[in-house]
């Protein structure tokens, strides 16, 4: 799960990684009167979109004064903030993060990430802060430090300075990087995150290390120890196909293009839509239905794909294993039957009793365009778009 | 041969009596696997279709029947201290299917048993199948055969789609290890290429991978290196967009890393036979084979 820089920040502060004092604001009025208490001279408005290169869109400014915080929050918030990570069609702001301007000497980079290489937690860390870590990965990899943290001890106050001084810290900046990142390593383990990246982290000109962004995501899996997180999710930031995906425990995501798909495993959804794409067609969704494939969650998987205006045919590729292929076409034609369908459908049943199947579709006077193998279903779908 | 598991592998089954446990421990027994034990703390005691006895824990089930493998269907708070408590226990063979392990407990049991010398294959995964010999795992038996190939894949009905299609054109398998799909796994591509090295039986590996990660790309450079016998490799998640967790916790292009084209790639260059279209990972076998 992703959330927001402000309630990456609260949840950072909770665990004392220090972060510059703020709130964020759903209109101009709120911004207006967080900017007053915090009384600085120098204030930010940053937009709240789950995306990166907030800054380069526009979607970051300085205020220097409380006619400037009203003016910028206006501007902001509503605007279409298009961003490298955002694509083309951007995302509306619909909430703002008000906080103090510091004084930044140095911007660094900090991370915690899980590299699936070692199977272990790594702290990385950088000189280049505030740029994409990517690029100075591929471009400049000597400049990225990194210590792995062995999961039974922990990151250690050795692997702290070891970065500290790598940094080029001197002085109290040493002892303050070490304790930031104790603390963020804390509120990572704490919160089962799957990334924490604060870009940049910044030393202020007496010394201080504070995360001046903050960015979190949160093991999916381990939601159940985190009953309080639900309220961190915001909707407005997921598609709305998805969302309503969800509520049927359904894995969909939706992609460009018209051929929609409907799947039994992750692996095979993706093949699927691959060989949709090699047969010249352009798949318009990602939908794995779970290894049941029943009346229900097929009546709910076409419910989602017919949603998408831009689906002109669909694909149902089941490969039936423990679960029968001749239960499994009588849960497609009576799934059929409940929700109506204009398209054509072309089903592809493989496994246990797939020639059974085969034929309860063929006799069920719906129109269903039957497919015995892969390619076979992909040639027949694409060819129905012609 | 085989490697894992065979027709004298000695299988206790932890979470036996949830149901799916006991639906899928039916299936394993139907199949031939030797069954020798049941494990539910608290239920110890009782037995298991009238005949497999259950034990509270996994050190009574080794104590009093010798099993050496263990599959798990616990759920998945619960998941990660069985696949500790079978490592503990002297269990060499773990085959956890458990869906939904949190990432940091996956991590401690990583190191855990990678120091006590077990094969753990798992978590969220298919299990492992050495055809008509033994069964742990929850595919199915019938579109098996025995033969040569072996088959190491991240993905679950994808592998019974490439399995399919060796069987359906008369090739059979040495034994099928779905590794799981989530972003730390007990066994991964190298681990189970280097088993299928040793094996006599094995002339073709088919490795079937997908998006996330660059395990594909390890044994690309492994193989290179170390492996003489043919492999044939397919994939998943070409059209994949970035960003975005397709279904497996583990499939996920982040940073620009862990693409579908850069891994086919890769593996075409270590001389690996790369399947564009999923439909032809068994023509290709059979072009390799003969």
């Amino acid at each position: 799960m992703k959330i927001h820089e402000y309630q990456a920040k609260e949840i950072l502060r909770m665990y004392n990684v220090p972060v510059p004092r703020g709130r964020e604001a759903f209109t101009v009025d709120e911004a207006v009167s967080i900017a007053e208490e915090l009384g600085t001279d120098v204030v930010v408005v940053k937009a709240q979109i789950h995306a990166g290169g907030r800054g380069k869109g526009g979607g970051v400014k300085l205020a220097r004064s409380i006619d400037e915080v009203r003016h910028l929050s206006e501007q902001i918030l509503g605007m279409n903030l298009v961003t490298h990570q955002t694509g083309p069609e951007g995302r509306i702001v619909k909430k703002l993060l008000i906080e103090e301007g510091m004084d930044i000497a140095r911007e660094l980079y900090l991370g915690v990430v899980l590299d699936r290489s070692a199977s272990q937690l790594v702290i990385m860390a950088s000189t280049e802060g505030g740029v994409e870590i990517e690029k100075v990965a591929a471009e400049t990899p000597e400049k990225i430090l990194k210590e792995w943290i062995n999961p039974a001890i922990g990151l250690q106050p050795y692997q702290a300075r070891k970065l500290a001084f790598g940094l080029g810290l001197e002085g109290g900046q040493v002892g303050n990087a070490v304790k930031f990142m104790l603390a963020l390593y804390r509120a990572f383990i704490e919160t089962d995150s799957s990334l924490a990246e604060i870009n940049p982290l910044i030393v202020t000109g007496d010394g201080q290390v504070i995360a001046l962004d903050a960015k979190m995501n949160f093991d999916d899996n381990a939601d159940y120890r985190h009953k309080n997180f639900k309220e961190l999710r915001d909707l407005d930031e997921e598609d709305p196909l998805e969302v309503e995906a969800s509520k049927y425990h359904l894995n969909y995501i939706k992609l460009d293009g018209n051929v929609g798909c409907m799947v039994n495993g992750a692996g095979l959804a993706m093949s699927t839509m691959d060989i949709i794409k090699l047969a010249g067609g352009e798949p318009a969704n990602f939908l794995d239905v779970g290894g049941g494939a029943n009346v229900e969650t097929v009546r709910d998987g076409f419910k989602i794909i017919l949603s998408d205006p831009n689906v002109k045919a669909i694909l149902i590729n089941i490969f039936g294993g423990i679960v029968r292929c001749d239960r499994v076409a009588k849960g497609v034609i009576e799934a059929a039957n409940t929700v109506k369908i204009n398209l054509p459908v072309v089903v592809r049943l493989e496994g246990t009793n797939a020639e059974e199947a085969n034929e309860l579709l063929r006799n069920s006077k719906m129109d269903f365009i039957v497919a015995t193998t892969l390619e076979d279903a992909a040639e027949k779908v694409v060819k129905t778009l012609s | 041969m085989s490697i894992l598991i065979d027709e004298n592998t000695k299988v206790l089954v932890q979470g036996i009596t949830g149901s799916e446990g006991s639906f899928h421990t039916a299936q394993i027994i139907e199949y031939g696997t030797k069954v020798v034990a049941g494990v539910t703390p608290g239920k110890g005691g009782q037995k298991f279709q009238d005949q497999i006895p259950i034990y509270d824990t996994v050190a009574d089930a080794v104590k009093e029947t010798g099993a050496t493998a263990s599959t798990i269907f616990v759920p998945p708070p619960f998941a990660a201290d069985a696949i500790l408590e079978s490592a503990s226990a002297g269990i060499k063979v773990i085959v956890c299917i458990t869906e939904g392990i949190p990432a940091l407990d996956m991590l401690n049991v990583y190191q855990f048993v990678k120091d006590k010398g077990v094969h753990l294959i798992g978590p969220n995964c298919p299990g492992v199948i050495s055809p008509e010999k033994s069964k742990m795992g929850i595919m199915p038996g019938f579109i098996h055969k025995k033969g040569n190939v072996g088959v190491i894949s991240r993905s679950g009905t994808l592998t019974y789609e490439a399995v399919g299609q060796l069987t359906g054109r008369g090739i059979g398998q040495s034994t099928c290890i779905g590794i799981g799909g989530d972003p730390v796994i007990g066994t991964r591509f190298i681990d189970a290429l280097t088993l299928f090295k040793d094996d006599p039986q094995t002339d073709v590996v088919v490795i079937i991978g997908e998006i996330g990660g660059t395990a594909e790309e390890e044994a690309a450079t492994w193989i290179q290196e170390n492996f003489s016998k043919p492999v044939v490799s397919f994939i998943a998640g070409q059209t994949a967009p970035p960003g975005r967790r397709m279904g497996h916790a583990g499939a996920i292009i982040s940073g620009g890393k862990g693409t579908a084209s850069e891994k086919m790639k890769v593996l075409s260059e270590a001389g690996i036979h790369v399947c564009k279209s999923p439909a032809d990972i068994g023509k290709t076998v059979e072009m390799v084979l003969s």
